[in-house]
């Protein structure tokens, strides 16, 4: 394992690899009905200003989205 | 029972601190320690006084932390722009290194001190805090480890406190932003480590299905310098009770070391974590949801793929191997892309309330502050490119650049969250003044033009005084000719800085009045304590 065989490694499988996963994050993001989902995920700064969500058995799927009802 | 540890381990720290002070083996190092000690007592006290008092109710944000970070923003922001006017004139004016505090005062040790007050305390406090408030309301979660956030708070300031005074009595590795010996790095390590900790774990336990992408640059802005930090700071000290250390690299390894560290710490300090707080504060300033959610992630993972490469560009025509270079600055142009989409992204936020830059001086002060961000992002990469930075590099262009981005883009997007946040932290109906925020708003955007003109002026010309050579081929002049010609520039700059400043006191005090002088709002925000 010297630096040769390191570079080497870089800049062929390694770098594909990075570029793979890039690439893969990119056609992950425009997949098709990720538009929901992104327009839910960018209202996130909306909705829980003041306190957080309800702790504990308040909310089965994990999601809060209520209207202040909680606790 | 927890308490008891925390007792045993504070007492056991003061001591050893004490027997360090006593065995130092130079000033800054016993400095440190009794500096160390006295931080260890005090905390030993407070635990001590708290003991056994009610845990926090989870069933709200933990914003006392938050609270403290905010002023701690504003205070060392004054305080870094104040050691910076002061070094500006020291430039402008030599005779302003004053004999008798030759050692102590001079450019050469306040220099470090001003970098480092302006990049990492009021930079990190503002990170700090400002990630604080925002992983909480977009996860719905209280923070993460009860009073963990309190540890992370007073042990960044303490680390700076510690640098900052090592500094000016002698201590430091002469690492370019990586000043800090091996000690106080050690303990800037523990504490990012449990700053790490607070933010991942209120990830892991937030409410909302999806992490918002703010979170995701806070993230890796805490992950990268994380690594970046151990990895630039390798050194072996020379004695466990001296300040100096010996670093492992050597050479141009140690060069390469050192500015993959400084640009990243620009790439995930300076940017990564700033988009952060402009991807949160923006939206809510603006009402409205980022412009593309789908770019934003886009943005984030080509910024973290292409960061990391640029460093080289610091150091073209040197022994470097030429790929290296070459390297960097390819990798350098294609971050324009991303560093730009993320401009588009934060400024086509504000499609369809274009109208709030009349009316909303906090907005403007944002949207001014991505403006400088794609400046800056645009003229780095030009610099980065070889022949461009055969002219640029060593002159006062790299300086006005860097002012360009920290004071406009870091300062810019600080000020406006500031000015978002304290009315809420601190339940107020509005800020104390907007006439006083405009009024910020135009001294700072002048002095950041005067500074980054009068940086482009003497850098280019400095630049290509040094290569001048007559028809003999020699060089026509000398060094300390580009010095004389500098100096009107250098007063201008030593201006801009000052409008820089009086614009961060004026902020100073409407942050101030706006808390001191204006009522609580009743019931509605402040959340009601349930009764249980």
């Amino acid at each position: 394992m010297d630096y040769h065989i390191l570079r080497e490694f870089a800049d062929s499988w390694a770098m594909l690899a990075l570029f793979a996963m890039f690439i893969g994050i990119v056609f992950w993001a425009f997949r098709p009905g990720s538009r929901k989902t992104h327009e839910d995920t960018a209202n996130i700064p909306f909705r829980h200003d003041d306190k957080p969500a309800c702790q504990g058995g308040g909310c089965q799927d994990g999601r809060c989205h209520d209207d202040g009802a909680t606790l | 029972m927890w308490d008891y540890f925390k007792l045993i381990a504070l007492g056991l720290v003061a001591v050893l601190a004490a027997i360090a002070a006593n065995y130092a083996r130079d000033l800054a190092y016993m400095v440190n320690a009794i500096e160390v000690m006295l931080a260890a007592a005090i905390a030993f006290i407070w635990v001590l006084r708290t003991m056994g008092s009610a845990s926090a109710p989870q069933n709200e944000y933990f914003d006392d932390v938050v609270r403290a970070g905010v002023i701690a923003t504003a205070f060392w922001g004054v305080v870094g722009f104040l050691v910076a006017v002061i070094i500006a004139f020291q430039l402008a004016y030599p005779a302003l290194n004053f004999e008798w505090a030759q050692g102590y005062l001079n450019f050469g040790k306040l220099r470090p001190l001003h970098t480092s007050a302006v990049i990492f305390a009021f930079g990190g406090n503002a990170l700090i805090a400002s990630s604080f408030y925002v992983v909480q309301r977009t996860s719905a979660a209280r923070l993460f480890g009860g009073g963990l956030g309190w540890f992370v708070f007073w042990g960044y300031n303490l680390f700076i406190v510690l640098a900052a005074t090592g500094y000016i009595l002698g201590a430091t590795q002469s690492k370019e932003y990586a000043e800090p010996e091996w000690y106080v790095d050690l303990w800037l390590t523990i504490v990012w480590v449990f700053y790490l900790v607070a933010f991942l774990g209120t990830i892991i336990k937030r409410k909302e299905p999806h992490i918002y992408v703010a979170n995701w640059f806070y993230l890796s802005f805490i992950v990268t310098i994380a690594m970046l930090h151990i990895v630039n700071n390798l050194a072996i000290p020379v004695s466990i009770f001296g300040s100096k250390s010996v670093q492992v690299f050597a050479g141009v390894q140690d060069a390469m070391t050192q500015w993959w560290y400084g640009h990243n710490a620009v790439g995930f300090f300076l940017t990564s974590g700033f988009l952060g707080m402009m991807y949160y504060f923006v939206p809510k300033q603006a009402e409205r949801p980022v412009y593309s959610y789908k770019l934003s992630i886009v943005h984030f993972w080509a910024l973290i793929f292409l960061y990391i490469w640029a460093g080289p560009h610091h150091l073209h025509y040197t022994a470097l191997p030429d790929w290296a270079s070459t390297l960097g600055m390819v990798m350098s142009v294609i971050l324009w892309m991303p560093s730009w989409g993320g401009m588009i992204n934060g400024l086509m936020t504000l499609s369809g309330a274009w109208d709030k830059l009349r009316t909303d001086p906090v907005i403007r002060m944002m949207v001014v502050s991505i403006g400088f961000y794609g400046m800056s992002t645009f003229e780095g990469p030009m610099m980065s490119i070889k022949a461009v930075n055969s002219l640029s590099h060593y002159t006062d262009w790299t300086i006005g650049h860097v002012h360009s981005g920290a004071l406009g883009w870091n300062g810019m997007i600080t000020f406006g969250a500031l000015y978002f946040l304290v009315p809420r932290l601190w339940a107020r109906e509005r800020l104390y003044s907007n006439t006083l925020v405009s009024w910020h708003f135009w001294l700072a955007t002048i002095g950041i033009v005067l500074y980054a003109s009068s940086m482009w002026v003497t850098g280019i010309m400095e630049g290509l005084m040094w290569r001048e050579v007559d028809s003999q081929g020699f060089l026509v002049n000398a060094f300390a000719d580009t010095v004389a010609a500098k100096h009107p520039m250098y007063v201008v700059r030593a201006l801009g800085g000052v409008l820089y400043l009086v614009g961060s006191v004026i902020m100073a005090y409407n942050l101030w009045a706006t808390v001191a002088k204006q009522p609580r709002v009743a019931a509605a925000s402040v959340a009601a304590v349930p009764a249980e």
